[in-house]
């Protein structure tokens, strides 16, 4: 037994020197691909973005330099501040309607109901379909001659009219619609996780004081979920700003562009009409945006994290 | 004996292997996104008709998106040193692709085969950078269709029409007999697709490549540009409200289902008709787009052909260039996809009334200039200009309130933009 013992203690005297050196080089080691990866592919090619966007690029990247060029087409182009717009509209009202809808969701479960489970399930199961799934779907429902329209003709409700989908005025209300239909169960989740972290003795506390529910609600709950708040509106900031696959599975950008997303525009400039020089500017632009939002918010964290 | 065995063995093996390397095929690799049907058909024939020469073919198939996911692959390739053999590259396209210096030079198969004789000048023109071959087209669509239901149009009393005017007439007559006057999918190509006939008719075929080809200003930006605006918002009135997003081929099934009379479409449309077990001439008509009679907008598909480096290859590529515009690929690929062939000189016996009719108007337009590139399917401007007068004419389609005047300014401003 003795001897058995002591030979692995030996060995492991012998290798500890190693073990310790690969102990500190593994994690770097393990991590590094994954480093790289990033660097390469996300930062690296943003900084080429950057780059091919001061250039005259069209097709085929180029290297010929014109300054602002490309940004002052942009500016100029009808398609874009159009693009630009529907990102406002689009992108203000999702995320608005999320965290209405979610946290209203999230409310009323929290309630203890009976079978939140499989009621907690169906709100979130949009969130497990593809943007193209939901897009295609919600172009059928609500296409006058073949969704929702249709069905109340054929139910003898023949004054009924529905055509947001093929009015270039509207058309991108139909898109926020859809979106808001995919996205408010997962705000839902978020808020529910939240709340049901909330500390119940607050609220026995407020309770005793004759606190009424919705005043709780507004007063205590809410404002202790600032960090979901945050983080929601924050992966809800990202895809509206990326919206890309929704909107061309929806409408392609139409009736004309009026739908159009600067994703949308980006894409057609870069791939279909050989501008890859405006299509970076634009994608920059984009960056730009997603970076207005980014840098308060990772402020604020570290902030936090300092005072801690 | 054992050494001596071993000597035999290797002179075996090269024998085998000597004459193999000795009349070692080229190989070619074509880029092309026929994956589908009648297209697919033909390119399988394609394969054959170079194997059979001795090559062997590479097939680089690249599905979806109208070629624009092929186009990403290619752009990948070539810039990597790679390209393939030839690529299924259209319209000004070739232009910027011979710029850069992509393509390889076709003259010596051009001259031995007499091209520029059997090819019009209006088409090898696209093919050509600095008056050098270097691509090959491969077929010839006609835009400037319009597709007709007989039996709607009789049961309506009225005759196809042959003017704008005549077109306006009948339209409103088959609104009151509660029909669809004009089947039309609200996309952006195809409601340039409509634009690209009216403004046939109205400016005719020089003021057409004045504006389209040539971007002259004082034809843009004119009265007539004006005209050719509230013309085709006209036009563009008797399509249903429905129709936003709507692909072109839903919309040929309106005019199959005899909901709606008319469509105005590439020769493409044929493929929807055929499948729907139509003959044309019969359960279906095809006529020129109203006002363009004896005119032609053309679509031409083809293949550029990129420099290689093997000898071998080369001579493959060569080949597969002779080939394309051999007759038997002619016939056999333009009757799978609906299309006419490009040469002129062709027997257009087996084909059906309607290629028939669109390769006698191929031939006379080509000698009295009735012959002109259509700028909706990139023939006649780059990709850019094409897509800024898209922009303009999609949104003037979807506008409430369309007006010609400032529409005209607006694509004017778009093409200088983009010039």
């Amino acid at each position: 037994m003795e001897h058995i013992q002591r030979r692995p203690a030996g060995v492991a005297r012998a290798s500890s020197g190693l073990m310790d050196g690969l102990q500190r080089w593994l994690p770097k080691l393990v991590v590094a691909p994954t480093f790289v990866l990033v660097g390469i592919g996300i930062y690296g090619y943003m900084l080429w973005t950057g780059v091919l966007s001061f250039t005259s690029s069209s097709f085929l990247p180029s290297y010929d330099f014109i300054g602002l060029g490309q940004y002052a087409k942009l500016m100029e182009s009808e398609r874009w501040l159009v693009a630009s717009k529907n990102l406002a509209i689009f992108g203000g009202l999702f995320i608005v309607s999320c965290l209405l809808i979610g946290v209203a969701l999230a409310i009323f479960l929290d309630q203890r109901i009976r079978q939140e489970g499989a009621i907690r399930t169906i709100y979130l199961y949009p969130m497990a379909l593809s943007m193209i799934v939901t897009g295609t779907v919600w172009r059928w429902i609500l296409n006058p001659r073949l969704g929702l329209e249709k069905l109340m003709h054929d139910w003898g409700w023949t004054s009924f009219s529905f055509d947001w989908l093929v009015d270039s005025d509207l058309a991108i209300y139909t898109i926020v619609m859809a979106a808001v239909w995919q996205a408010s169960g997962f705000v839902m989740a978020l808020f529910l996780a939240g709340l049901r972290g909330v500390d119940s003795s607050i609220i026995r506390a407020a309770r005793v004081d004759g606190a009424s529910l919705p005043v709780i609600y507004c007063r205590i709950i809410l404002p202790s979920l600032r960090p979901v708040f945050f983080s929601s509106v924050m992966v809800l900031a990202h895809i509206a700003i990326k919206s890309f696959d929704l909107v061309m599975a929806m409408t392609a950008g139409g009736p004309g562009y009026s739908t159009d997303l600067p994703a949308v525009f980006m894409y057609s400039h870069t791939f279909t009409r050989g501008q890859m020089g405006l299509g970076s500017a634009s994608a920059m632009l984009m960056l730009g945006a997603i970076l207005a939002l980014l840098v308060p918010y990772l402020y604020s964290e570290l902030r936090e994290k300092r005072h801690d | 004996m054992k050494q001596c065995k071993r000597h035999l063995t290797a002179l075996a093996v090269s024998a085998i292997l000597l004459p193999a390397s000795a009349v070692k095929a080229g190989e070619v690799e074509v880029l092309h996104w026929w994956t589908a049907g009648g297209e697919a058909r033909a390119a399988a024939a394609l394969k054959e008709m170079m194997e059979k020469q001795g090559h062997s073919w590479k097939d680089f198939a690249v599905a979806g998106g109208g070629g624009e996911a092929a186009m990403t692959v290619l752009k990948t390739r070539a810039v990597s040193g790679n390209p393939p053999a030839a690529a299924q590259i259209k319209g000004l396209d070739i232009r910027e692709w011979a710029e850069l210096g992509f393509l390889t030079n076709l003259d010596s198969v051009a001259d031995s085969e007499n091209w520029d004789r059997l090819i019009p000048p209006m088409i090898s023109d696209v093919m050509k950078y600095e008056g050098e071959y270097v691509a090959v087209p491969v077929n010839v669509h006609r835009v400037n269709w319009l597709w007709v239901n007989p039996e709607v149009m009789e049961d309506a009393g009225v005759e196809i029409p042959a003017t704008l005017e005549e077109f306006f007439e009948v339209a409103d007559t088959l609104k009151a007999e509660g029909y669809i006057p004009l089947a039309h999918g609200g996309q952006p190509w195809q409601d340039a697709t409509v634009f690209d006939a009216v403004a046939l008719a109205e400016l005719g075929p020089d003021d057409y490549r004045k504006a389209f080809v040539d971007h002259d200003m004082d034809v843009i930006n004119s009265e007539k540009m004006e005209t050719v605006f509230s013309q085709f918002a006209r036009v563009m009135s008797y399509v249903d409200e429905d129709a936003a997003g709507r692909d072109w081929n839903t919309a040929t099934g309106m005019v199959i289902r005899g909901e709606a009379a008319m469509q105005i479409m590439g020769d493409w449309a044929k493929g929807e008709f055929s499948a729907a077990d139509l003959t044309p001439g019969e359960d279906y008509l095809c006529a020129p787009a109203p006002g363009t009679e004896g005119q032609f907008t053309f679509n031409v598909d083809s293949f550029a052909m990129f420099s290689l480096t093997e000898e071998d290859d080369i001579k493959a590529q060569k080949d597969l260039a002779r080939t394309i515009l051999e007759p038997e690929f002619q016939t056999l690929f333009n009757q799978n996809k609906g299309s006419i062939p490009v040469r002129t000189d062709m027997d257009m016996g087996d084909f059906d009334t309607c290629a028939q009719a669109s390769m006698e108007t191929f031939r006379s337009s080509a000698e009295d200039g009735g012959l002109v590139p259509s700028f909706s399917h990139g023939l006649a401007t780059t990709s850019y200009i094409q897509g800024q007068i898209f922009d303009v004419v999609t949104n003037f389609v979807n506008d409430r309130n369309p007006d010609p005047a400032k529409t005209t300014d607006q694509l004017a401003a778009a093409i200088q933009s983009a010039l």
